[in-house]
């Protein structure tokens, strides 16, 4: 083999689901070419999304990992650890790694992800705080949960909720700040995240809405969180839950365009024809809307790399991308809580809702133009990828609209049936 | 990839009893709940139409792609997707990549479940009585045969969607090096089986013979390696033209003799490779170039000789009649005459679909082989002077004949009488096979 580390064929800078599921998909029509993978942490691959449960000791950190070495030997793949991209020139085809190296390559996959977003709090930077993207944030979160008291969580989307119930397993005091009216606000509308934040509240997690930090004040142990409506909540944990930014910092003066994230054409290609991009980095179309969006789910990652490394690989069966829908599956306390679809409905769309009075359960359909539009579950079974299928490829509901209200998970498993054929 | 068993469905079978799920629900949970099977049937669009949600066990699985945790994994001995019920953190992102409703959530175990095949013995196939749910193995084929070296060249001629050529290389892989063939004039010397030039098609040693001295030939060297002190199989792929017309005289010759060979015939109903001419196997009321089809003739105005019939006249040591839709029976049965070819006489009739001949679409032979089979047109039988003969795949309840006919070309012209002909003779092949099966010795 050629030394992989200075000319490759297939170039895959980044190592998380998007990379994976690329990788795969080139190496299923093309298992010869030279494939370069770079892992920007010292580690075997690992997804984001496990975090949380290494940081309450669910998970094994050693367990976790998606691939062996054994796999990228098996696949004739290069596997860099512990470096990542630093500068790019499509006129030369080559990248600079942070150890000085420069890879040559013919084609480019960016699967670089995203980072936490730190929010413009005063005092904040000369705090310790935490985030929760990598696997060290998260041995360094789990080391220090058997000293913490009370942990405060900023920001009440996905990551935070979830570390939140975990740091709470863990067995210290959790409140979470929240800036927008409710929790999960990308997912589930007023009526839904009051019954999560209730389940919260419930395991004794204090759940503070429509709440912003308006300046922290340095400590050790204890920091202090003054908020906007002059309350005062004292941490020794501070986690940092805002959202992530995609890592794009490396493309200046490349040339790749950028705007927010690397834009990308259906088939993940970037404005340069020899570099695609996927999962958490890139903004690619919206299934419901004009304008592209960062679609940042492990299960759009999966798709996007999947496309990507198909056209990367020239498999002729690459279609392209349907768009993205928003979509996301939530644990938590024993509940589940499930979203597919949008849940803004347009003018003219049809709601229906159906909750138990005791507030455990709660399921939400919204239908436009006899089409699917978004279904919102807690505690109610129905198959995600079923949903997720009806609504990308717009099936019409026709005369079995009445049942599929009644019996979601019923219906659109008789309706997929139809389409497997 | 190796090819793994897998669990199928039939629709049209499904009366919606249940008893798969209450027999999932048992041997995985302990309880009889319908809702905790991994298994589960659901109405269909239509009055009493059922559908089926149930894991795939996928080549390309998206829900072991969507799995943070690493607990999905596709088994490569097994070609089960396992689930690691300490690797999973309950986050359900399996079932966003799932479209077949096959991992899900059992809300009372709080988990989620998906079918694992019970290890190769499935309670749902067992429990289900209209034999909607079929445990199907034959992916073994694939995995055996694949190992073995095809010892035909690449690059045979064939028609577009022929599958003469499948039997030719299936067959062959399994037979192995130490063969000595005879193809007389048909299609298999046709696409190249003989070879050009003075190459020949195959690995081993290969002839034409002339139709009319298949087997007396093939007798004559078979002895000759016997002398010679060298264990071969003597092996003819012949058509049915050159089996049951002019040929016939050397075949039942060597028959009765019990010469040792295997006598395989590759049967598409006619002179298919010369163009289309009819042979004493083409069905009544079958448009071929000799019996056309205009204002004085509506196609062949005979039955079809019934060949493997007259073989079992012979005692032969070995009959079988196969199909290439069905291809764990017909290697069951090559396993079979190749072990009486050592002793005896073997006779394998596999029923071949010919798309140009027959004129059908290149994408339906193997739909046009299976439904020949389950119309009744063709049965699958076996036969030894020991055991008698019996039904290797009876039956019962047949598919209209129209199905069959209506899918060829040379069907197209039939009047309603030419049709009722042809289902009272197939009402007559099949009774009289069934009656041969019902006075066989019971087998020992």
């Amino acid at each position: 083999m050629p030394d992989c580390s200075h000319e490759t064929h297939y170039l895959i800078a980044g190592a998380s689901h998007a990379a994976l599921a690329a990788l795969h998909a080139i190496r299923l029509v093309d298992g010869d070419r030279p494939l370069t993978v770079i892992a920007k942490d010292d580690s075997l691959p690992y997804s984001p999304t496990v975090l949380p449960y290494v940081v309450s000791g669910r998970s094994d950190p050693d367990t976790v990992l998606l691939r062996d070495d054994k796999y990228f030997a098996d696949h004739n793949v290069c596997y860099l650890r512990g470096r990542h991209v630093t500068s790019l020139s499509t006129a030369e085809h080559a990248a600079t790694l942070s150890d000085g190296i420069r890879v040559r390559f013919e084609k480019l996959l960016l699967a670089t992800g995203a980072r936490p977003a730190v929010p413009p709090i005063p005092g904040l930077a000369e705090s310790t705080y935490h985030a929760l993207r990598t696997l060290e944030d998260a041995r360094r979160l789990r080391e220090r949960l058997p000293t913490t008291r009370h942990a405060v969580v900023i920001g009440g989307g996905l990551i935070g909720m979830h570390a939140a119930e975990n740091l709470r397993k863990g067995g210290a005091q959790v409140t979470v700040i929240e800036m927008q009216p409710h929790v999960l606000p990308a997912y589930f509308d007023a009526d839904a995240a009051a019954r999560i934040e209730r389940a919260f509240a419930t395991a004794g997690v204090e759940i503070r809405t429509g709440a912003r930090v308006e300046r922290i004040i340095p400590g050790a142990p204890d920091s202090i969180l003054e908020l906007i409506d002059g309350t005062r909540v004292t941490a020794d944990l501070l986690l940092v839950g805002t959202g992530v930014i995609p890592v794009t910092d490396y493309l200046d003066g490349s040339g790749i365009a950028t705007d927010h994230g690397i834009l990308v054409d259906d088939v993940m290609r970037t404005n340069d024809p020899s570099v695609w991009a996927a999962g958490d980095v890139a903004r690619a179309r919206d299934f419901f809307g004009s304008a592209p969006v960062l679609n940042g789910i492990l299960p759009d990652a999966v798709e996007q790399g999947r496309i990507a490394g198909m056209a990367m690989a020239g498999d002729p069966a690459v279609r392209p991308y349907r768009g993205a829908v928003p979509l996301n599956t939530f644990g938590f306390f024993g509940n589940h809580a499930i979203a597919v679809g949008s849940n803004l409905a347009p003018p003219g769309a049809d709601v229906m809702l159906r909750a138990d009075p005791a507030g455990n359960c709660y399921l939400k359909i919204v239908l436009n133009q006899g089409r699917l539009h978004g279904i919102f579950g807690i505690n109610v079974s129905f198959d995600a990828g079923v949903m997720w299928e009806l609504i990308a490829r717009r099936v019409e509901l026709g005369p079995l609209r009445t049942r599929f209200l009644e019996q979601p998970q019923e219906t659109a498993r008789t309706l997929m049936s139809r389409l497997w054929r | 990839m190796p090819g793994y068993p897998t669990i199928a469905f039939k629709s049209a079978r499904c009366n919606g009893c249940g008893e798969c799920m209450t027999a999932c629900a048992l041997a995985k949970t302990g309880s009889p709940s319908a809702a905790r099977s991994r298994i589960q049937i659901t109405l269909g669009a239509a009055q009493g139409e059922f559908e089926l949600a149930i894991c795939r066990q996928c080549g390309d699985p998206r829900c072991v792609d969507n799995c943070p945790a690493g607990a999905l994994s596709k088994n490569a001995a097994t070609g089960v997707i396992d689930w690691d019920d300490g690797k999973c953190i309950d986050c359900l992102l399996c079932t966003v990549g799932c479209t077949y409703g096959g991992i899900v959530l059992d809300s009372q175990a709080q988990r989620v479940a998906k079918c694992d095949m019970c290890g190769g013995n499935p309670a749902c196939v067992a429990a289900c009585a209209p034999g909607a749910l079929k445990y199907l193995t034959t992916a073994r084929i694939y995995n055996e045969v694949g190992d073995l070296e095809d010892l035909f060249v690449p690059g045979l001629a064939g028609c577009q969607g022929c599958n003469t050529e499948l039997l030719m290389r299936h067959s062959l892989r399994r037979i192995g090096p130490d063969t000595v063939v005879a193809a007389p004039p048909g299609c298999v010397p046709g696409m190249g089986a003989v070879g050009y030039n003075g190459l020949t098609g195959t690995k081993v040693p290969v002839f034409h013979p002339l139709l009319t001295n298949t087997a007396s030939m093939l007798s004559g060297i078979k002895r000759q390696y016997k002398r010679r002190g060298r264990e071969i199989t003597a092996l003819a792929l012949a058509g049915d033209g050159g089996a049951s017309d002019v040929g016939f005289q050397s075949l039942s010759g060597a028959a009765e003799r019990g010469e040792e060979m295997l006598f395989l015939v590759i049967d598409n109903e006619g002179y298919m490779n010369t163009g289309m001419q009819r042979s004493s196997c083409t069905p009544y009321g079958a448009w071929t170039t000799t019996t056309p089809v205009g204002r004085e003739s509506m196609g062949k105005t005979q039955d079809a000789k019934n060949m493997p019939l007259l073989m079992v006249a012979h005692r032969c040591a070995y009959v079988a009649t196969a199909s290439t839709a069905f291809m764990e029976d017909f290697y069951a049965k090559l396993d079979k005459a190749l072990q009486a070819s050592k002793h005896g006489f073997a006779y394998l009739h596999v029923y071949s679909p010919c798309t140009t001949g027959w004129r059908f679409p290149a994408q339906k032979n193997i739909e046009v082989a299976r439904k020949a089979v389950e119309t009744n047109f063709v049965t699958l039988w076996e036969f030894t002077p020991q055991t008698g003969l019996r039904l290797t795949h009876p039956v019962d309840d047949p598919l209209p004949l129209a199905e069959y006919l209506q899918v060829l070309g040379k069907y197209r012209h039939l009047a309603p009488e030419q049709v009722e002909h042809i289902e009272r003779h197939v009402a007559e092949n099949v009774t009289f096979i069934k009656r041969q099966a019902a006075v066989a010795a019971p087998l020992s």
